[in-house]
């Protein structure tokens, strides 16, 4: 076993364990911070599959700006009201449904090698990967990629809407 | 390859089933929003893991996308989840039962 697989198992081990700690703390703090964990592992997970790019932009987006949203609304929502789990024989069933389904899943993909294309190197060609992923978004993806910039709008301006206060002041303000 | 896409696959179901658990099981919608986050996450892990198998840098974009809507789908959810609880005074899922017949 490669040194790079050794750390790919270690990182999913970590990752997993974070992941389920994010599910399982009560405290909606540490679970955000696990999930920080979970996220930094997986953009290890990105480097190793060289996805460098990828993995930059879990960094930025997930770990810094994801998570401080969510810190934010934890923080300012309060501690102590918190919703509790759900009833044992819900959270039973719903465990055991989705033990089967993975279970079924992971019998079918669990054993499948495949081999790497006869091109596998085409990652590392040319400038590497963020110049190729850079190439493919303002060439074949253009049109997604505006697209996605006006979703993000879209999703700004739905947001500031929904959580302004209505309460309209003397002068017509609302915040 | 780094190891067989098999055990890249099944860690990313494996996340996967964990986040849908935590969607099913947690009755606070802030730990629903991050256990979405999870399988959002577990998809963006099989985009890569293939783009590595073919050599193919197209798998790297997307995942580009999915983290877009991801910001997006946190900031409209928490967005609501405040407007949620200037009303009612909690997170808790169950007290979302303003369309309940």
């Amino acid at each position: 076993m490669t040194p790079a697989a050794l750390l790919f198992y270690a990182l999913a081990g970590v990752m997993l364990g974070s992941a389920v700690m994010v599910v399982t703390r009560r405290n909606p703090v540490h679970s955000a911070i696990y999930l920080v964990l979970t996220f930094l592992s997986m953009a290890g997970i990105f480097v190793l599959l060289e996805a460098e790019f990828v993995a930059a932009v879990q960094v930025l987006v997930y770990a810094g700006g994801i998570m401080v949203l969510f810190l934010f609304v934890v923080l300012l929502v309060g501690l102590h009201r918190l919703g509790g789990p759900a009833r044992t024989w819900q959270a039973l069933v719903g465990v055991g449904a989705t033990a089967l389904v993975v279970l079924l899943v992971q019998s079918a993909i669990g054993d499948w090698q495949m081999e790497i294309a006869p091109n596998g190197d085409v990652l590392r060609e040319g400038g590497g990967n963020l110049q190729a992923v850079g190439r493919l978004l303002y060439t074949s993806y253009l049109l997604p990629f505006e697209l996605a910039s006006v979703l993000l709008l879209v999703a700004m301006v739905g947001a500031v809407l929904l959580a302004l206060r209505r309460e309209a002041g003397p002068g017509g303000d609302t915040l | 390859m780094v190891v067989p896409i098999g055990h890249i696959l099944t860690v990313s179901l494996l996340m996967f089933g964990i986040g849908v658990v935590g969607v099913m099981v947690r009755r606070n919608a802030i730990l629903v929003l991050m256990s979405v986050e999870l399988m959002l996450n577990a998809a963006n892990l099989n985009f890569v893991a293939f783009a590595r198998a073919y050599g193919s840098p197209v798998g790297h974009v997307f995942p580009v996308f999915v983290i877009t809507v991801a910001a997006g789908e946190v900031a409209v959810g928490l967005a609501i989840l405040i407007a949620f609880f200037r009303n009612k005074q909690s997170v808790n899922l169950n007290d979302v039962d303003l369309m309940k017949g």
